[in-house]
């Protein structure tokens, strides 16, 4: 099938997401001129590949299956929240919420993400080129999350099992988060993670390996006073 | 949810085209709210001519009142509606005094040397052309659409407060204790027209700048009495400042070139400034001050 180009100063977007929820959709689509529009591209389920050039509103590429999304602007509060699998690049910055409750598949953003990055991933693989705001990660129950700024205040706050890879300065850790040693097999899982991203050229011995000290989630009998 | 527009503009090129810029982006944000809706000019000498004095009057019936201004005030007044607000104007010292002698119970929106405050219950779009915002002029603008939650809707509860002299403060959130902040500055005899919490922050700011503060060091005293989700966009005769609370859950995107500064609950409400495509765009963080001043 031939590529599609939807624009949205003259299609509906309900328009353009139902045809993108449409069997057997073309390979390759274009959506131009979504102006901060809520919602672009949300639901997908089919092996395509979507590009959206310019900033998107809120939920951009959300409950995302199969699909590799790329938004080539910056994107609003929870892109990407609650995908499955697929892919979502943001080329510039994204706002908070970025992942948020996601199953599966990667999430790149290739700049800055705003705060509560990942808060309660659940599986998804979110690769961070610059900073992350406060309380990312918050809750994090799986996944990998790697930040190749410098995170905010409150990382991986009451996480549960979520790797998380910050090359920077951390401002503050949430509780339950500590810094853990890079194994070999981190090194590796690291590498990894910048090259399906697209960051080659980082030393994975510059990350700093974070996750749960499991403290929190486990009862402790000696703690029963306290209830 | 509440929308928060604002608009700077460095390049005195644009300054004609400040009403047709601010009516976009605040018709953009009317999803956010949409029982009633404000906004603040700056530097609009058909509303505040240069060098006189301007005060914004709401729920105003009596265009009367101008003459009797005039008289106790010993000056010409001159009075214009926009939409449901009157705007008195007068090249006399001393117009917001005669305006509370002669009408004690007059809801004044705004006053000032370069600000007019235009407030009003209603669809944003539908104030916005009662008010012929489109056509308005000047090097600021500032606007609000509102979702009430704290307290009734009417032209005393939109915003922008703007409660001290071209001052102005717009909100997106609450204050949760806003009653114990109230109860402090009626102590020190600070007057308020509404039960609206936004008013609580702008007397505030008003009431530490009567003080001699700065707007940076009156924004972080409010960092630190206030608890609540905010933010706050705040304007004066020559600032444009942007505060988040600690949590910064409410949303809010800022955007700078070299011919403005804007500022939007959401990136789509400055999609179509001029030169947007090259601007540096990003998200303000918590309790950092963002301030540009003229």
């Amino acid at each position: 099938m031939d590529p599609l180009t939807f624009d949205l100063n003259t299609t509906p977007l309900r328009e353009v997401n139902g045809a993108l929820h449409a069997p057997g959709l073309a390979a390759a689509v274009t959506i131009e001129n979504p102006a901060g529009a809520h919602n672009v591209a949300v639901g997908l389920s089919g092996e395509t590949r979507v590009t959206v050039k310019g900033h998107v509103g809120y939920y951009a590429a959300g409950m995302n299956q199969r699909a590799d999304v790329v938004i080539e602007g910056n994107a609003g509060t929870g892109v990407a929240e609650n995908m499955m699998s697929g892919s979502v690049v943001v080329k510039g910055n994204a706002s908070q919420s970025a992942g948020a409750t996601a199953h599966g598949g990667l999430l790149v953003v290739e700049g800055d993400a705003a705060a509560r990055c990942g808060i309660s991933m659940k599986g998804v693989d979110i690769v961070v080129g610059g900073n992350v705001g406060h309380n990312s990660a918050f809750m994090a129950q799986a996944g990998r999350l790697v930040v190749r700024g410098d995170a905010g205040e409150g990382l991986g706050d009451s996480i549960y099992e979520t790797r998380i890879y910050v090359r920077g300065a951390v401002a503050s850790l949430g509780a339950d988060c500590v810094a853990k040693e890079m194994r070999p097999e981190h090194v590796e899982e690291l590498s990894d993670l910048l090259k399906q991203a697209r960051f080659e050229g980082d030393d994975p011995a510059d990350y700093t390996r974070y996750g749960s000290a499991r403290t929190l989630y486990h009862f402790h009998a000696s703690n029963t006073s306290s209830y | 949810m509440c929308g928060i527009v604002g608009l700077h503009l460095r390049n005195p090129e644009l300054h004609p085209r400040l009403g047709a810029l601010l009516t976009g982006m605040l018709c953009e944000m009317q999803d956010r709210g949409a029982d009633s809706a404000g906004v603040a000019v700056y530097g609009d000498r058909r509303w505040s001519p240069e060098g006189q004095w301007s005060v914004s009057l709401l729920e105003m019936k009596d265009d009367a009142v101008a003459s009797r201004v005039s008289a106790r005030l010993g000056a010409p007044v001159a009075g214009q509606w926009a939409g449901d607000t009157l705007v008195l104007t007068s090249p006399g010292q001393g117009l917001l005094d005669a305006v509370r002698e002669v009408a004690p119970d007059v809801l004044v929106a705004g006053f000032g040397h370069e600000v007019t405050v235009l407030k009003g219950v209603g669809h944003p779009r539908d104030l916005a052309t009662a008010w012929g915002l489109e056509s308005a002029q000047g090097w600021q603008g500032v606007g609000h659409t509102r979702m009430a939650t704290e307290s009734a809707v009417t032209p005393s509860g939109a915003h922008p407060y703007a409660v001290g002299p071209d001052q102005c403060l717009v909100h997106n959130g609450s204050f949760s204790n806003h009653a114990t902040i109230r109860r402090e500055l009626r102590s020190e005899g600070v007057r308020f027209d509404s039960e609206n919490d936004t008013e609580v922050g702008a007397r505030f700011v008003a009431h530490q700048l009567a003080q001699g503060k700065d707007v940076e060091t009156a924004l972080k005293e409010l960092l630190t009495t206030f608890d609540g989700f905010y933010t706050l966009l705040v304007s004066n005769a020559d600032s444009f400042a942007v505060v988040r609370d600690a949590i910064a859950c409410k949303p809010a995107v800022i955007a700078e070139t070299g011919d403005w500064v804007a500022m939007a609950s959401e990136y789509r409400a400055l999609a179509h400034l001029p030169g947007v495509e090259t601007a540096r765009i990003w998200e303000p963080e918590p309790e950092v001050i963002y301030a540009w001043t003229r």
